[in-house]
């Protein structure tokens, strides 16, 4: 009995300091949105870690190559995050590379435009299409899955229409020889810190061709804007008053709206983003294979959501991180460049997608309960 | 010159056809709070967006601090000070407290085109305001959602009374909360209030209004059946005549009939 009410004043007495104990630190990452990818990267390499740690696969010509893949679905991931978080879908991505890719080689190759000259077009184009994909959806009010998807059929068809118009053919070679000297496609066409590397293998610490020099011979491009983008990203939706627009319009329109928010210019700049964003992959992939292709970026729109979700973003729009897309991201590249190394068959990794993908969904559910429920 | 804050004078609204109000008229000084009565279809909804700047008034005016003002949209309303929270609240539930807090008007620092959203001020700011009126925020970057429906209410009051608000407009503030979050809500009005803020409180709950209200005004089909001070008017007539009395009556009547009938037979 004495014990019972010893407690009790205890209690009442410590009242404000037992309620900031409440939350427990693990309570406060489970609230991340990102802490599912983060968990779900260590898993993926503890598990290639032990199937495929003496293949090749870590060493820094390996590492490099599925860091190079992830960073490529990692740009457009993370545009696809941020605008999921304002609430809306982009289904275009994919189409977008493809059309991006031959706005820069048609005028580079047959108009004898400056290839930065074509670079620029080709993000001029972006942020008409983003632009067009955001005013239909904040003016019909229609799903931005629908606009997204007619844009989808639209944009592939004209770039292979066009294609073929112009070239007579579905894919436009011959652009490695453009890229010395330019301008500006250097930023999207040189491997960094390639002195780290020589040095590396000077001390025999990386692997070496028969020739002396590294096989891994720098950072690639795409890893460098892959880093860039996703601390930008973050930055945005974490210290910006836009950021706190975009959450705010993705988790409750007409909320923001009564309270000050330009919901619509919101929307509309984050499809610019997504737009912009696959430019910007198709400019990395276009001049590292020197040709565009019809083709290019097919089902990348998917692959980007999917790593989105992985991340943490929800459907429904309000919650996710930058950060969470970007590790979602790497789970698919290294599981896709993975595999290769290990004894299991490639065509097994789309089944690893789909489960990926639904685990991460019901596991965001959950978290958006624990987020959001009363006390 | 009058000691009224506001004045809402014989205003009327029309939708084509339909009167939605007619010669409505309102006056609220400091510190009052009156509360608005109606039942279902009464016209409270396009009141409060008169009141709000979403609706122009066809006829009558709207005097604040002595001054005739027109409405052109939401915007002019919350400029001059008269701040409305809607049944909704305008509260992201999946979004921090001072996030919500802020939300639209997100202080800055920096330099411009780096400027950032000052997340420790904000916190700040949102965590005393909170707690001056008694709710511990024990983390003011937890979500909205693990609040209680009355603390949300009284979030999205406080927010409107620190972003200038002189007259409040709360619609329905304690419709789907329970009796102990309701009461919270109530006392939290009449602390506003008593600060000198002037509140228009609506709502078709008599056993809410009554006890916080210092004047009252019943509005019943799109017509105003009078405005009443407290001393003035009784809990049970105010029911009666929200509730349109007589048909009330009548069905007593009705009622008591039919058990007639039913008894002899």
């Amino acid at each position: 009995m004495s014990l019972k009410s010893k407690s009790i004043s205890s209690k009442s007495s410590l009242n404000e300091d037992e309620r900031l104990k409440k939350i427990s630190p693990l309570r406060v990452l489970l609230n991340r949105p990102e802490l599912g990818a983060l968990g779900g990267s260590i898993l993926v390499f503890i598990f290639f870690g032990i199937v495929a740690g003496d293949t090749g696969m870590f060493s820094a010509y390996g590492m490099l190559n599925f860091f190079d893949v992830s960073a490529n679905l990692g740009i457009i991931a993370i545009a696809a995050a941020m605008l999921m978080i304002g609430g809306e879908f982009d289904l275009s991505i994919g189409s977008m590379i493809g059309f991006a890719g031959i706005c820069i080689a048609i005028p580079a190759i047959y108009w004898g435009w400056p290839l930065w000259m074509s670079i620029v077009f080709a993000f001029a184009m972006a942020v008409l299409v983003g632009y067009f994909n955001g005013i239909m959806v904040v003016k019909t009010g229609l799903p931005s899955f629908i606009v997204t998807l007619a844009m989808l059929f639209i944009l592939r068809g004209l770039t292979l229409a066009i294609t073929r118009l112009i070239t007579g053919r579905t894919q436009v070679p011959g652009l490695r020889v453009l890229i010395e000297d330019d301008p500006l496609a250097w930023i999207f066409a040189t491997d960094t810190f390639k002195w780290l590397f020589t040095w590396l293998g000077s001390l025999k610490l990386i692997e070496l061709r028969t020739d002396g020099t590294p096989l891994a011979t720098g950072i690639p491009p795409s890893v460098i804007w892959f880093v860039a983008l996703t601390l930008f990203a973050t930055w945005i939706l974490m210290k910006t008053r836009y950021g706190n627009w975009i959450f705010a319009s993705g988790g409750d329109k007409v909320g923001a709206t009564n309270v000050g928010v330009p919901v619509g210019r919101v929307k509309i700049s984050l499809f610019i983003g997504t737009a912009v964003a696959s430019t910007i992959f198709a400019c990395i992939q276009v001049l590292d294979a020197g040709s565009a292709d019809t083709m290019r970026g097919t089902l990348k729109e998917l692959e980007a959501i999917a790593a989105a979700v992985v991340g943490g973003c929800l459907l429904t729009g309000g919650y996710g991180s930058a950060i969470g897309a970007a590790f979602g991201a790497i789970i698919f590249g290294t599981v896709s460049m993975g595999i290769f190394y290990t004894d299991v068959d490639t065509d097994w990794f789309k089944v690893f997608l789909g489960a990926m993908m639904l685990i991460a969904v019901v596991f965001n559910n959950y978290i958006r309960k624990k987020v959001t429920e009363s006390k | 010159m009058t000691d009224y804050l506001v004045q809402f004078n014989n205003i009327s609204k029309f939708f084509g056809k339909v009167i939605a109000l007619k010669d409505v008229t309102m006056r609220l000084k400091k510190g009052e709070i009156m509360c608005l009565l109606g039942d279902n279809g009464a016209g409270k909804s396009t009141l409060i967006k008169t009141l709000a700047g979403v609706h122009k008034p066809d006829e009558g005016e709207i005097i604040f601090e002595n001054k005739k003002i027109i409405f052109d949209s939401p915007k002019d309303a919350l400029d001059i000070g008269i701040g409305t929270v809607y049944q909704d609240l305008a509260l992201v539930s999946l979004m921090s407290v001072t996030r919500n807090f802020f939300m639209g008007r997100e202080p800055q620092k920096g330099i411009p085109f780096f400027k950032t959203f000052d997340v420790d001020r904000a916190n700040k700011i949102a965590a005393e305001r909170m707690g001056q009126i008694g709710i511990d925020v024990r983390d003011p970057s937890q979500a909205v959602g693990t609040m209680s429906g009355g603390e949300r209410q009284c979030l999205a009051i406080s927010r409107a009374i620190y972003f200038g608000a002189k007259v409040l407009v709360l619609d329905e503030p304690t419709s789907a909360l329970g009796v102990h979050q309701a009461s919270m809500v109530l006392k939290y009005i009449v602390k506003a209030a008593s600060e000198g803020l002037a509140v228009i409180l609506i709502t078709h709950n008599v056993h809410h209004a009554y006890p916080v209200g210092s004047s009252f005004t019943v509005l019943n089909r799109g017509k105003s059946m009078g405005t009443f001070q407290k001393k003035d008017i009784s809990r049970e007539k105010l029911l009666s005549m929200m509730a349109g009395g007589e048909e009330l009556d009548k069905l007593e009547v009705e009622l008591q009939e039919m058990d007639r009938i039913h008894g002899k037979n």
